[in-house]
């Protein structure tokens, strides 16, 4: 080795290390920013490949009758739209998220398993494309819906099956790691001021998220894991024949699949009450109750997964137990809703883009809630079930409000990613285009639901025609107008409107979070010693 | 100082990886727990799989129970099947032979199981069956007829509010899933 390379090594021994260069950066970093921007890429990849399932859905049901794809396709769509939405968009984006921030607003130079992080990305991606490999083969991709309720998935899944189990243990693996990356980052690696009860609302509620995360991707893979040896090895789990039952399995995947629900929405939460105080400019309103209410949330999760299946033939004592302790999570969401209320009540707000969608999402997801709510009602349940009722209602809490703050968080952070300023004219063109067209999808189909469409068909009667058709027209204009949100990341990256952000970014938002007293951009390594003073909760 | 906090990340990632392991068993564990539970609150109104002994109770005959059958093919079960009587009137304490019928369809020895359940499920533990096709797997040749009788007593312990219980029987056809095993 020749004496100058030497001497380079040297020289860099004693600095930070800039990015690895070319693209062998992404595969190997461990950097939790740099992870972090493939988590987030990823997603808003998954966003758009989700949304064209999504598209196609749409456009086969904007009118009666069949008219571009075959029924199984379709199925396959519903199916697909699903999964790569819920673990490949919206989960890997707040994972995302968290790779970002956690470490920037807790005072860490880097998560606290550096390496097991670049694993849980790089298996996300395999897990992914293991299960988009399956739209390629023959019989297609699975279309017996996300759920994979047997006896259906055993008869109807085809070759598909057994590469939609293996992608889902390889996601589970993904979550779990990144889960435990979280829970030991945000436990052991805070700066020495940062007490518990001091840490930013998105901490805490990806910490709370972080424990579901590990309680509930097990079960998931047992679960399905039990329907490969049902299928496979002749065991009878779920097959009625050899002495199982198929109702042990909608147990087993709602005890997932409720807490799933809000493994997605609490960061949701997290990210409201993180932007909501910088642009009204206000600490948040409650923080300590907003703290509990999120566990409360967490621990209620546990035990309510039977509403989500009123309607198999449960005891009257059951259908009360679990109507009432479904109703009991209405309360702590209050408390937040009424929190951010609050939160803005006589605050010195001003309506920048993240405050837009922020707003939005508070009023939207209220309205999602309620017909959660609605729902909630064991006898009433049995007319909204299966029907397009409950597609309204969850996308009611996913669309406006996970996905919604998702590109809040994207314009709230970006500058300070970035160094750059988005374009703040097209992002509100974006914040309206996405507003109303989001209800002018989403809103007929409480109609469709209440006048008894089914989910999950193909075809309809023809009375269910016009609010189709309108609910189609508001799916193409929401789809097209997230082209708007894709060229705007874009040009924010590649130097946005030219003009340079201050460190802080938004007015005061130093006193909210410990990320604005860093330099914009944010240099790749951060921290290095941790930061004396935190923000304090009363400015 | 770098040290200790490897040290206590280790720990924790040991123990969290432990929850996970812990709570793909819980997973599984659930399967036992719900069989336990389904058969403390008659959920899914399983009776006796195996055969019980013929016992002698005192009939009552200050009151009848109407007892209904349904004959259940899964799907594509290439059975004929169907029964003697649909309904009957018992007297509780007293035993009744009912006869059931088979036929296979097909050219093929057909391999089918018959699950049975009672509604409503609390009445499972008063409904007994000493002699029924459901005890075990059948074997019907080509287009061959059985003729099946099921030997049952409602107990008389029965709670005087169940007025009627119906019998449902659902023939699986098991034959591939015989030869995998």
């Amino acid at each position: 080795m020749s004496a100058v390379v030497a001497e380079h090594d040297h020289h860099d021994e004693h600095h930070d290390h800039g990015p690895a260069k070319g693209l062998v950066r992404w595969l190997i970093t461990t950097n939790h920013k740099d992870i972090g921007t493939l988590y987030l890429l990823f997603a808003l990849a998954m966003f758009f490949v989700g949304g064209l399932m999504a598209l196609v859905i749409r456009a086969e049901l904007f009118e009666p009758g069949m008219q571009f794809v075959n029924p199984t396709f379709f199925n396959s769509m519903t199916t697909m739209h699903a999964l790569v939405m819920v673990f490949g968009a919206v989960m890997p984006a707040f994972v995302g998220l968290a790779n970002w921030q956690i470490p920037l607003m807790i005072g860490a130079p880097d998560m606290a398993l550096p390496r097991l992080n670049n694993m849980s990305f790089w298996m996300l991606v395999a897990g992914v494309l293991l299960l988009a490999s399956t739209l390629f083969m023959e019989g297609g991709a699975p279309a017996c819906g996300w759920t994979f309720y047997p006896p259906l998935v055993l008869r109807d899944c085809g070759h598909a099956l057994p590469f939609a189990v293996f992608s889902v243990h390889m996601l589970g693996v993904s979550s779990i790691m990144g889960a435990i990356n979280i829970i030991a980052t945000i436990l052991n690696m805070r700066a020495p001021k940062m007490t518990l009860m001091k840490m930013p609302l998105f901490v805490w509620t990806w910490l709370i998220t972080a424990f579901l995360l590990i309680a509930i991707m097990p079960v998931f893979a047992g679960a399905v894991t039990m329907l490969l040896t049902d299928k496979f090895f002749a065991t009878s789990f779920f097959d009625a024949a050899g002495g199982g039952d198929p109702v042990l399995y909608q147990h087993i995947f709602w005890f997932f699949g409720h807490p799933e629900v809000y493994v997605m929405i609490l960061p949701t939460f997290g990210v409201a009450s993180t932007i909501i105080p910088v642009f009204a400019r206000k600490p948040l309103f409650g923080y300590s109750s907003m703290v509990y209410a999120t566990a409360s949330i967490a621990f209620l999760s546990f035990i309510v997964w039977a509403h989500h299946m009123f309607t198999v033939g449960m005891p009257i004592a059951g259908e009360l137990y679990f109507m009432y302790a479904t109703m009991l999570i209405a309360i702590p969401t209050g408390v937040k809703v009424f929190n951010w209320t609050a939160t803005m009540w006589k605050g010195a707000m001003t309506f920048e883009t993240p405050m837009l969608f922020s707003i939005c999402f508070v009023v939207l997801f209220t309205m999602g809630g309620l017909t959660g709510l609605m729902m909630s009602v064991a006898p009433t349940d049995f007319q909204y079930h299966d029907t397009y009722f409950i597609v309204a209602h969850f996308h009611y809490t996913l669309v406006p409000a996970s996905v919604f703050i998702l590109m809040a968080a994207g314009y709230f952070w970006l500058p300070k990613w970035t160094g750059n300023m988005y374009d703040e004219r097209l992002a509100r063109f974006h914040f309206w285009m996405s507003a109303i067209s989001v209800n002018i999808l989403f809103f007929p189909q409480h109609f469709l639901g209440l006048a008894g469409m089914p989910r999950r068909i193909p075809d309809y009667a023809v009375q269910f025609a016009d609010w189709n058709m309108v609910s189609s027209i508001g799916a193409f204009i929401f789809g097209f107008s997230q082209l708007i949100f894709l060229y705007i990341v874009i040009k924010t990256i590649n130097g946005g409107t030219g003009e340079k952000v201050t460190d802080e970014v938004w007015e005061d938002a130093s006193k909210h979070s410990l990320e604005w007293t860093l330099p914009s951009p944010v240099p790749y390594h951060t921290w290095a010693t941790p930061p004396e003073e935190v923000p304090s909760e009363h400015f | 100082m770098i040290d200790s906090s490897g040290q206590k990340n280790t720990r924790l990632v040991w123990i969290l990886a432990f929850v996970g392991i812990a709570m793909f068993g819980f997973g599984y564990a659930l399967v036992p727990l719900y069989n336990v539970l389904c058969d403390i609150t008659g959920i899914n109104g399983k009776t006796n799989a195996q055969a019980v002994k013929e016992v002698v109770y005192q009939v009552d005959k200050s009151r009848e129970v109407k007892v209904e059958f349904l004959t259940t093919l899964n799907e594509s079960t290439p059975l004929l099947f169907w029964t003697q009587a649909t309904t009957m009137k018992v007297y509780p304490g007293q035993y009744y032979t009912v006869n059931f019928y088979a036929k296979n369809k097909t050219e093929k020895t057909l391999v089918v199981r018959a699950i049975d359940s009672v509604s409503p499920g609390l009445t499972k533990d008063y409904f007994k069956k000493t002699v029924c096709f459901c005890f075990s797997q059948q074997t019907f040749k080509p287009h061959e007829l059985k003729t099946m009788p099921v030997r049952f007593v409602v107990s008389p312990d029965l709670p005087k509010q169940y007025k009627t219980i119906t019998l449902s029987y659902t023939f699986f056809d098991n034959t591939e899933l015989s030869v995998k095993k």
